[in-house]
């Protein structure tokens, strides 16, 4: 059995170098790009749809960026579900890097629901392609688009000397 | 039937990005005038010089792999374990790790995009090549290799 059951990975307070299993987090993009492309494909023919979609995920977005992707809903369910049929797993990844990744989520599904709600479907189109770019890289080569933008953003941000 | 086309757009994009990340992680590329235009670093010809101050560590007598890396990158972690085992069992060969978020002007002066980010530094402190990206075990061994092992 797993040496980290789920009720212990999950009463780690948040922040202290908490530690997450690579396959839950390969999972949970996985489940986000399903959503995702439903969210994408429902823009024109069901624009209801594609903003209950949008808005869920980004709930799931603020719960992982916020309290730590354990305890977002797709987390929890890999925790509940997945990973009691798994073996141990062998390695496991820092969980900062991932829930900074939720937030770049987050302001990708912000802006796509603006479009939503504003009539610019263009504008919802091109915000959901981008977040599926970066959720199908995560769950297909494990490779955190949103971990590469942080030195970038940080070298905008500081001020230059 | 736009959204159709918009999947396959993200699909196809997300598939292009992975290629060029396979093709470009760990690859050491060498640093001087014609490496540096080539790759279109600007002014480019002048070879940069890291001083121990800098970097916080001591060089290598022959060489030493400065390593830049951040908080938010799971990758950083697998190469300093990889660095930190292979200059275990070298003489003259250090691995030092810098913190880019706080060295920022070192980041930039260098011209750093990405982390992890491995400096391949002479005993001078010249940056004689970088790569970015975990590097592979024979990526590394290949730069040993060419200051004699």
């Amino acid at each position: 059995m797993t040496t980290l059951s789920p009720s212990t990975s999950t009463s780690t307070p948040a922040g202290v170098s908490a530690q997450v299993d690579p396959r839950g987090l390969r999972f949970a993009a996985a489940l986000t790009s399903l959503v995702l492309a439903a969210a994408l494909l429902s823009v024109e023919p069901a624009r209801e749809i594609a903003l209950v979609l949008t808005a869920a995920q980004a709930v799931v977005f603020a719960i992982g960026a916020f309290l730590g992707v354990r305890h977002s809903p797709y987390g929890r369910f890999f925790g509940r579900v997945v990973r009691p049929r798994l073996a141990a797993p062998t390695e496991l990844e820092d969980a900062r890097p991932p829930q900074f990744a939720q937030a770049v989520g987050l302001a990708f599904a912000t802006v796509a629901l603006v479009g939503l709600a504003l009539d610019l479907p263009v504008l919802a189109l091109v915000a959901l392609a981008l977040a599926l770019v970066a959720a199908l890289l995560n769950a297909a080569v494990g490779f955190c688009l949103g971990c590469e933008m942080y030195l970038l953003v940080r070298r905008v941000a500081a001020p230059a000397a | 039937m736009i959204g159709v086309w918009v999947l396959l757009g993200a699909v196809v994009l997300a598939v292009v990005v992975a290629a060029v990340k396979r093709a470009l992680d760990g690859r050491f590329r060498t640093a001087g005038p014609e490496a540096s235009s080539r790759d279109g670093d600007g002014d480019g010809s002048q070879l940069e010089v890291l001083t121990p101050a800098e970097i916080g560590g001591e060089l290598g007598a022959r060489l030493t792999f400065v390593q830049f890396s951040s908080s938010f990158c799971s990758p950083c972690r697998a190469t300093r374990t990889l660095l930190g085992d292979v200059v275990r069992t070298r003489e003259g060969v250090e691995h030092v790790e810098v913190d880019a978020e706080s060295n920022l002007e070192l980041v930039r002066r260098l011209n750093i995009l990405r982390t992890p980010t491995v400096l391949v530094v002479d005993p001078a402190g010249v940056v004689v090549g970088r790569a970015s990206g975990l590097p592979r075990r024979e990526q590394i061994e290949a730069v040993l290799a060419s200051v004699g092992g």
